[in-house]
């Protein structure tokens, strides 16, 4: 089963976080590890992290169908940090994956603790409903 | 690498020629080495050389001896350089080197190998995805490219869970040789289990297909016959086998062109496969005249009788009801279950299935899950009462993962409304 494992971080308004080196490194340390502990047991699919929000743009279609960009968000908005999609045998291993992603190292060394949203993505049809 | 090669095109043939020879060399090589993991890379190795230089040079007049020579070389090389790269202790290894000639080659075959590699890959200590990527590989001679490519996952990810899972045999000390009775008997349903699973997700995978797709329905078909064949007097493995080739009978009809599923009863029975159909009943006839009736031999009794009503409103309900009745003394649980009561609804009325369903809500298998609405569903829209029928279609289909299984409930609940909003503008 795959599931997506979505770290909804970032905030519009905040830059990049002003953490002591060393706290900063031990979280890059610990990411790295995790993504390469996930290949290693044959379960990481993709794995991707995503630009700042200062980068991003909403776009809509205009009445032809031609692109309007907006790049203006409130400072509330929540945006996508980065993504993991792994392929597991139950939903309790994508949760305790979630957990050690939730647990990351912040200021200080102390776990995060942050929300990891975990989706099933969608597959086949299981087979007795044919 | 000289080639005697023999004349005529790389096809489909040629194909599943080297595929079957992949358990066969691995035996061999395994035996001789008394290392599984090193020999199962080795042997992939082989394949790889082989699918590169057979289409293009012709097939080798011994392949086998063309595998197990690459094979055992690739081995001492792998050997070697390990060594080489702990304490370049060449000398030792120099004396290690095997020159296999055809004779001996000959006299390591066992023709249990299959069977022993089946046994080893399906082991219980590994998870069902694992055996199911070792076993596809081992036995059924396929690369990792492929098999990455049937389950959509990185090809590197693949071929880490496949050394995993090699790890994890050797972790837990089993010889390679056959299993005594005992064990046999114990892992056999283990086997079948991962055969199966194999099956179901070729089965259910190839609607909405992607192009380019390993047919693993039709890999678990040809690992299932290799292992009947080896297991001929084996009711489960026939009933097994009967199972898949019942079922894989409807591929044709079972879904749209633009990939939608057709249910069973509005399949056109004309599309499915008759072949497949009369090999799968008459193996059936000959595992149930064996007696001690299983799982597999009853899923496949009930396949054969939906396979055998030329229409859908011809099928042998009362029949079906019956075998439910058995499955569910065989092998209990919530799908059996859910089942049994649409046979139900079919025999003695829709009231009556729902009544059975009623059950199931206190079950936490299955209470919330979305099969149960659909056959709720279903059986609301039997009864004529629509409005319920919607409902459940409508909360289905957010249960479902599969993005097939959503359309097609979600186009059930659909249709239902717009024949009801059709009805009150004529009332109107």
């Amino acid at each position: 089963m795959k599931y997506i494992l979505m770290m909804n971080t970032m905030r519009a308004g905040a830059g990049v976080p002003a953490w002591p080196k060393a706290d900063l490194q031990a979280h890059i340390a610990f990411m790295q590890s995790l993504n390469r502990d996930l290949r290693d047991s044959g379960e990481l699919v993709s794995a991707e992290g995503l630009s700042f929000p200062n980068q991003a743009r909403l776009v809509r279609a205009d009445r032809h169908g031609a692109p309007v960009t907006d790049g203006v968000f409130p400072e509330s908005k929540e945006f996508l940090a980065g993504f993991w999609i792994i392929d597991v045998d139950s939903p309790e291993r994508a949760y305790a994956i979630a957990a050690r992603v939730s647990a990351a190292p912040g200021p200080g060394g102390a776990p995060l603790c942050m929300p990891i949203e975990v989706r099933p993505v969608m597959s086949a049809p299981p087979p007795e409903m044919l | 690498m000289t080639h005697s090669a023999t004349a005529g095109p790389w096809d489909e043939a040629s194909e599943r020629l080297l595929r079957g020879l992949a358990p066969q060399v691995l035996g061999v090589i395994a035996r001789r080495f008394r290392d599984f993991a090193t020999a199962e890379d080795a042997v992939q190795e082989a394949m790889l050389a082989a699918f590169q230089q057979w289409p293009r040079e012709g097939i080798p007049e011994n392949p086998r001896g063309w595998l197990i020579r690459v094979a055992s070389r690739r081995f001492t090389d792998t050997v070697r350089s390990e060594m080489a790269r702990r304490q370049r202790e060449t000398a030792i290894a120099a004396e290690e080197e095997p020159a296999i000639g055809p004779a001996e080659i000959e006299a390591d075959m066992d023709p249990e190998d299959t069977l022993i590699l089946l046994f080893m890959c399906c082991h219980p200590a590994l998870s069902s995805s694992s055996a199911i990527a070792l076993t596809l590989r081992a036995v059924g001679g396929l690369t990792t490219a492929e098999i990455a490519n049937a389950f959509m996952v990185p090809e590197a990810t693949m071929a880490q869970r496949i050394s995993r899972a090699k790890q994890s045999i050797r972790l837990s000390g089993v010889p390679f040789r056959a299993p005594n009775p005992l064990e046999r008997r114990e892992r056999q349903a283990a086997v079948l289990h991962v055969l199966y699973l194999i099956f179901s997700e070729g089965y259910a995978s190839s609607i909405g297909a992607r192009l380019q797709r390993l047919d693993l329905a039709e890999e678990a078909i040809r690992l299932t016959r290799s292992a009947r064949a080896l297991l001929p007097e084996d009711a489960e493995i026939a009933g097994l086998l009967a199972l898949m080739l019942l079922t894989d009978a409807r591929k044709a009809a079972r879904t749209e062109a633009n990939g939608e599923i057709v249910p069973l009863d509005k399949q056109d029975r004309t599309l499915w496969h008759r072949g497949e159909i009369a090999e799968g009943t008459e193996l059936l006839r000959l595992a149930l005249s064996r007696g001690a009736v299983g799982l597999y031999q009853l899923q496949a009794a009930i396949a054969a009788v939906h396979d055998e009503a030329a229409r859908a409103e011809d099928t042998d309900w009362p029949q079906i009801l019956a075998l439910y009745e058995l499955l569910r003394r065989v092998s209990p649980g919530p799908m059996v279950t859910l089942n049994h009561a649409i046979a139900i609804a079919m025999v003695h009325g829709p009231a009556r299935g729902l009544e059975q369903l009623q059950a199931l809500d206190s079950d936490e298998r299955l209470s919330g899950h979305y099969r149960l609405d659909a056959v709720r569903a279903h059986l609301f829209e039997m009864l004529g009462q629509f409005e319920k029928a919607v409902e459940h279609y409508r909360t289905a289909a957010a249960g479902t993962t599969s993005l097939p299984e959503q359309s097609y409930l979600m186009t059930q609940a659909a249709r239902l409304e717009d024949a009801r909003r059709k009805n009150q503008s004529q009332l109107e």
